[in-house]
């Protein structure tokens, strides 16, 4: 059980009514500020610079002419109020600033206060406003309130993702010295030593040779852990909580386990030991480009013929819908393969062809249910069909378990709510809005236990993981309830019968 | 000719003009600006044709705003769609002889003058009595719901409670386009709505209205699912792959 929180802990509520407008319920929240070196160390100014609200001006201007995203939802949202209540962090803390267009609202009033007419003239009737150090403070709080899942944007008649708006303001932030802690100490730990973790390579050797000892002791069967093994057919990228951490590591013996019964030749790399890639968060392009550049230089080096990337959700985004872009193009990989190439999409295919033998019943003591990762499931696909992102974990779960049930069909697929952690707020100074932010999945998830006895939820992040290892005890579920989707197949798969 | 006369012409083309080219600006600039990264949002259609339509499912029946909220829909739909056909019934006073279809559609054009008010009460309505909805509206929402509304009211005015002279009002139109000055009847109601229809055209690019534009420049609506097999690269990017 979780320590006593410092916060009440929201109440399931059995209708879903919308919760009643709090102002400054949340007006408390926000993450620890970066250090000036880990400011520095990502090119950003060490701290608030002089002049910082020009500066800002600047940087938003900067802005709006590189990413269109930007310049036409900033100048498109009507007000019709349609994302008002899509939010989990709106419906877990009822701060009014919580709702999509407010949370825009905050960069949007500065932006016609400096960059259209009616701002510039009439303020005050268009709601623009200068920047302030109370928009400041704002922005600060609020836009670390958002984890970018973009569950709005879904609802809104224009697209009009917040996702862009939040990184936008992030992005300008940095520029003017005024960063997380969170993020950009993780963003240096990647550029020195190639993981989020900061785990050298010394030790992502032992620990994979540690693996190996575990595996064959459990099954009798020696299944490798390659670490940079030149040569090898797969380049695997997976999020570096794999390589430690319940329940991920589960999910890493999961591919390790396919890997060996379909015979594909693997390896990690040392020197691009993470598909997370938290440059997104801030909406650094820059930055998500400088991280990018790694897994290239890894593919390269190691001469793959194909990159597969683990269980993860926003890294599954910058692999799928943004990798080309920032380090393609991947002329050198085998053509025959999506480049790149999920787990998911390697293990379902594996197991319509038949290639790997898994028992379901093995998973007999389970009922599960499927949490569809915001990122997965609005900002990519899986398997080259519309909606193959939802179709394909599922497959490979109903092949690896017997019992499966969806929750409501309101807080899965497109509609998926938030795991409460994503975007770059999975830390601990954001207790008290992570717990609050898990309160619909938490309510879905409470329905299908009480319904129809589910005991594991399944899910394709490592944030998703963390998050809900983390809060779901607030809830009164138990910690080991969330589980990889790998740890199913590792657990179903029948070693020693096909190779 | 009388000043007013000359007064409104003048405003008239001074309308079309800042409409045509704040529009003409603004779409330019949404054109030109680079979408840096390939960000539809999911499931998006994997051909362009597939993107065209899920764009008129956007822009014909608002798929998104259904799937959100049912009143909202509603009352959306209404305005837009009478707003159509109203805009459609006044083509008659452009067009001479007036085309078969407009003959067709001007009872409906009346309907639509009632279905554009009754959507706009509704969408008006919500901004007083939704919690949510007061909170994100700020003064600048409730003066377009009211320049809305009373276009609205001073045109159903001229059909229902004092006619204005259509006959003339219809020379006047064509002469506008033919550059060729016509009187203008100066009843208080059609000088009202023509007044209001002249200042809604004016913020029209300088407003929340350029949704109509936007909405066609959404990226997370207009691009193709196929990021993993076609490189998508905006210009200012590519400097950085070059070291």
């Amino acid at each position: 059980m979780a320590k006593k929180p410092e916060f009440a802990v929201p109440q399931l509520r059995k209708e879903l009514e919308n919760p009643a407008i709090v102002e400054g319920a949340m007006a408390h929240s926000q993450p620890y500020m970066a250090s000036p070196e880990h400011n520095t160390d990502l090119g950003f100014p060490g701290e608030l610079v002089d002049g910082w609200e020009m500066k800002a001006v600047d940087k938003l201007g900067d802005l709006l002419n590189k990413n269109r995203a930007l310049r036409v939802y900033l100048d498109s949202c009507v007000k019709c109020g349609a994302c008002t209540d899509k939010c989990h962090y709106f419906i877990g803390t009822g701060d009014p600033k919580n709702m999509p267009v407010a949370r825009q609202d905050l960069l949007r009033s500065v932006y016609r206060r400096y960059f259209t007419w009616p701002g510039k003239i009439a303020p005050k009737l268009v709601g623009a406003k200068d920047m302030t150090k109370d928009v400041l403070d704002d922005w600060y709080k609020y836009f670390h309130q958002c984890s970018q899942c973009r569950r709005c944007a879904v609802f809104c008649p224009y697209g009009i993702d917040t996702a862009e708006i939040s990184m936008a303001a992030r992005d300008i932030m940095d520029h003017i010295g005024l960063g997380t802690k969170y993020n950009n100490e993780i963003l240096g730990k990647v550029h020195k030593i190639g993981n989020n973790l900061g785990l050298p390579e010394n030790a992502l050797i032992n620990t994979m040779e540690g693996l190996e000892e575990d595996v064959e002791e459990e099954t009798g069967i020696m299944v490798r852990f390659p670490v940079d093994k030149k040569g090898a057919d797969v380049l695997l990228v997976t999020p570096s909580a794999d390589f430690f951490a319940e329940p991920h590591v589960d999910g890493l013996i999961g591919y390790a386990k396919v890997f060996h019964q379909a015979g594909i030749d693997w390896t990690v790399s040392s020197y691009a030991s993470e598909a997370a890639n938290f440059a997104m968060f801030i909406g650094s392009y820059e930055q998500m480009h400088k991280v990018a550049q790694r897994i290239r230089q890894a593919a390269l080096d190691l001469g793959v013929k194909r990159v597969i990337f683990g269980e993860c959700g926003h890294a599954w985004r910058v692999a799928y819908s943004f990798l080309n872009s920032l380090a393609g193009p991947w002329d050198f990989l085998d053509p025959k393969y999506p480049k790149p190439q999920h787990i998911l999409e390697v293990t379902h295919d594996l197991i319509q062809r038949g290639a790997i033998n898994l028992d379901a019943a093995a998973n007999d003591d389970k009922v599960l249910t499927f949490h569809d990762s915001c990122n997965v499931a609005r900002a990519t696909s899986m398997g080259g069909i519309e909606g193959g992102q939802f179709i394909i974990p599922r497959e490979v779960i109903k092949a690896s378990v017997n019992k499966f049930v969806d929750m409501d069909p309101g807080t899965i697929h497109e509609k998926t709510f938030c795991c409460g952690g994503g975007g770059g707020l999975l830390t601990d100074d954001l207790m008290e809005l992570r717990v609050k932010g898990a309160l619909p999945r938490m309510e879905a998830l409470q329905d299908v236990v009480d319904n129809h006895g589910v005991t594991h939820m399944a899910a394709i992040c490592a944030i998703c993981k963390s998050q809900f290892a983390k809060v779901m005890p607030y809830y009164d579920f138990p910690m080991d309830m969330i589980i990889s989707v790998h740890q199913l197949v590792g657990d179903a798969i029948q070693l020693g019968t096909k190779e | 000719m009388s000043y007013l006369t000359l007064a409104y012409a003048s405003a008239f083309y001074f309308a079309v003009a800042i409409m045509a080219l704040g529009l003409a600006y603004k779409i330019r600039q949404f054109w030109v600006t680079p979408a840096p990264l390939k960000i539809p949002l999911m499931p998006a259609p994997m051909t362009q044709r597939g993107v065209a339509f899920r764009m008129a499912r956007e822009v014909i029946y608002f798929e998104s705003l259904f799937k959100s909220n049912k009143w909202i829909w509603l009352f959306a739909v209404l305005f837009h769609a009478g707003l159509v056909l109203a805009l459609l019934r006044h083509l008659r006073y452009f067009t001479e002889p007036v085309w078969f279809w407009v003959v067709l559609v001007q009872p409906f054009g009346i309907y639509g003058g009632f279905a554009m008010l009754a959507g706009l009460l509704g969408l008006w309505a919500r901004r007083f009595l939704v919690e949510r909805v007061r909170y994100i509206s700020s003064f600048s929402d409730h003066l377009m719901l009211a320049l809305l509304v009373m276009i609205g009211i001073s045109g159903l005015t001229m059909k229902y409670v004092a006619h204005t002279d259509i006959i003339a009002l219809k020379a006047f139109a064509l002469g506008l386009m033919r550059f060729d000055l016509q009187p203008l009847p100066t009843d208080p109601s059609l000088l009202l709505h023509l007044g209001l229809v002249l200042t809604l055209m004016i913020v029209f690019p300088f407003s929340k209205l350029l949704h109509v534009p936007g909405v066609f420049f959404s990226p997370s609506r207009n691009q193709v699912d196929d990021a993993r097999e076609k490189r998508h690269l905006a210009p200012w990017a590519a400097k950085l792959d070059v070291k």
